[in-house]
């Protein structure tokens, strides 16, 4: 099936897309990599009147990292390039793993990391690490540039808080905690490359033995990335022993909220859950470990 | 409203006026005749549509031909541009029997050479992992994989 006919146009800043959105109002459709947006027209799920590629504007899509200032991420960044960055696989390998298990290689060398977050998928696999490290938005609209967290961002399956003519330009993520570590854990139907079914993300921070801070945010199960509050409050002043992180796992799979659908059974996402929460709470206690 | 756009495909050019809403795939096989790129799933799941753009593989289904100006896109016919002589990756997926329909193969291929580009001496376990976006629906996957770790051995090092 073809595309159905749409305007196209190649903005080369940020505030001449934000201008253009305004100018063609309804219909026009921002798009970054187009691994979402084109399949969506093909599939006649959208029928945008104008599309807004924003892969020429120059400089949109720089990564910068360290551990002082953190983590800049711009919004034509490819995933390819996110999963495959030193400094990102250094300070933040829980970014990188998710970037790495988003989709193909393909979709990786096309696909961005803000077009995954504003597709706003349920089964998104580069939002609950970012929501566990606590991400923030750089947004530009025709009032100028605004910043808000990623946490609360989502408001349902395909819908952000995003006003039609604001355009995300960058995400950003703190400098990780002293002797914090992250993990991302999914599975899907046929390896890890279909659409995922279960997810879980979770960042760790300790205090000699302690847990000093610990956030854990689920996709796949729930109609936006779920946090699961109850869990991370069994972790957080405790000794994260295994027994308290599969009990931890076991509550995070209470607080998910699934559905049956084609690639998993409720059911089975709740068990699962369980399970990867465990699996990435200790991985993510092992790296913390390991920074000292 | 059309768009004029110059595509450099193979080392050629072509300038050329497309609608937006136009992929690189319908370009590449409806105005140029390059049908060695096919067509399978529209979605990114297959990579029987997959061409290298600037050396990195992309589904040609996904990508819009309007966003290629200026670009660098490489498809199985620039894999032997001579006609005459194979690349060392078709050489060793006829020789393997990597090949059965033949409808995965030019993605295969480019997804092979991407691989090998940036990697020379691959793993089992990489090659695997690179050819992941590419579906052989006669379930050939061991041949080729077989062809990939071979054509490693016959690319000569780039330096």
């Amino acid at each position: 099936m073809t595309l159905s006919k749409f305007d196209y146009y190649g903005p080369k800043t940020v505030a001449e897309a934000v201008g253009l959105l305004g100018e063609i109002g309804e219909g026009a459709k921002v798009m970054a990599g187009g691994t979402d947006v084109l399949v969506r027209i093909r599939h006649r799920m959208l029928k945008p009147r104008a599309v807004v590629g924003l892969k020429r504007i120059e400089g949109l899509n720089g990564i910068s990292c360290g551990p002082k200032r953190g983590l800049s991420v711009g919004a034509t960044a490819l995933l390819a390039d996110v999963a495959a960055h030193r400094g990102i696989r250094r300070l933040y390998p829980g970014i990188a793993e998710a970037a790495l298990g988003t989709a193909n290689v393909q979709v990786r060398n096309m696909a961005t990391l803000a077009g995954n977050l504003c597709n706003a998928s349920p089964a998104a696999d580069n939002a609950p690490t970012l929501l566990a490290l606590n991400a923030e938005l750089t947004i530009q609209g025709p009032g100028g540039e605004r910043k808000r967290p990623l946490e609360g961002f989502f408001k349902g399956p395909g819908v952000t808080d995003l006003a039609p003519e604001e355009v995300v330009t960058a995400i950003f993520v703190p400098p990780p905690a002293e002797r914090s570590g992250t993990a991302y854990l999914h599975l899907s139907a046929r390896g890890k490359h279909d659409c995922t079914a279960v997810g879980v993300g979770v960042m760790l921070a300790m205090a000699g033995r302690k847990c000093r801070d610990a956030r854990i945010f689920i996709s796949a199960c729930g109609p936006t990335p779920l946090r699961a509050p109850q869990a991370e409050q069994m972790l957080i002043g405790q000794v994260p022993t295994d027994k308290r992180m599969a009990e931890a796992g076991v509550r995070a799979s209470g607080e998910a909220l699934p559905i049956c659908d084609i690639r998993a059974s409720a059911d089975y996402r709740c068990r699962v859950l369980g399970v990867l929460t465990r699996r990435a709470l200790q991985a993510a206690r092992d790296r913390a470990a390991k920074k000292g | 409203m059309k768009h004029e756009i110059t595509l450099h495909v193979n080392g050629d050019e072509y300038p050329i006026a497309v609608d937006p809403w136009r992929t690189l795939n319908e370009v590449l096989r409806e105005d140029l005749n390059l049908t060695g790129t096919k067509f399978g799933c529209g979605s990114g799941d297959c990579g029987a549509c997959t061409v290298l753009v600037e050396g990195r593989s992309v589904n040609s289904c996904l990508t819009l031909a309007v966003e290629m100006d200026g670009r660098e896109i490489t498809t199985v016919e620039g894999l032997a541009p001579s006609g005459e002589r194979l690349h060392p990756i078709q050489e060793a997926f006829v020789e393997r029997g990597a090949i059965q329909c033949g409808f995965c193969t030019p993605g295969m291929e480019l997804s092979a050479l991407h691989l090998l580009e940036k990697n020379p001496k691959p793993t089992e376990a990489e090659i695997r992992s690179a050819i992941s976006g590419n579906l052989c629906r006669c379930t050939g996957y061991n041949k080729i994989v077989e062809a990939v770790a071979d054509a490693a051995g016959r690319m000569k090092p780039k330096k």
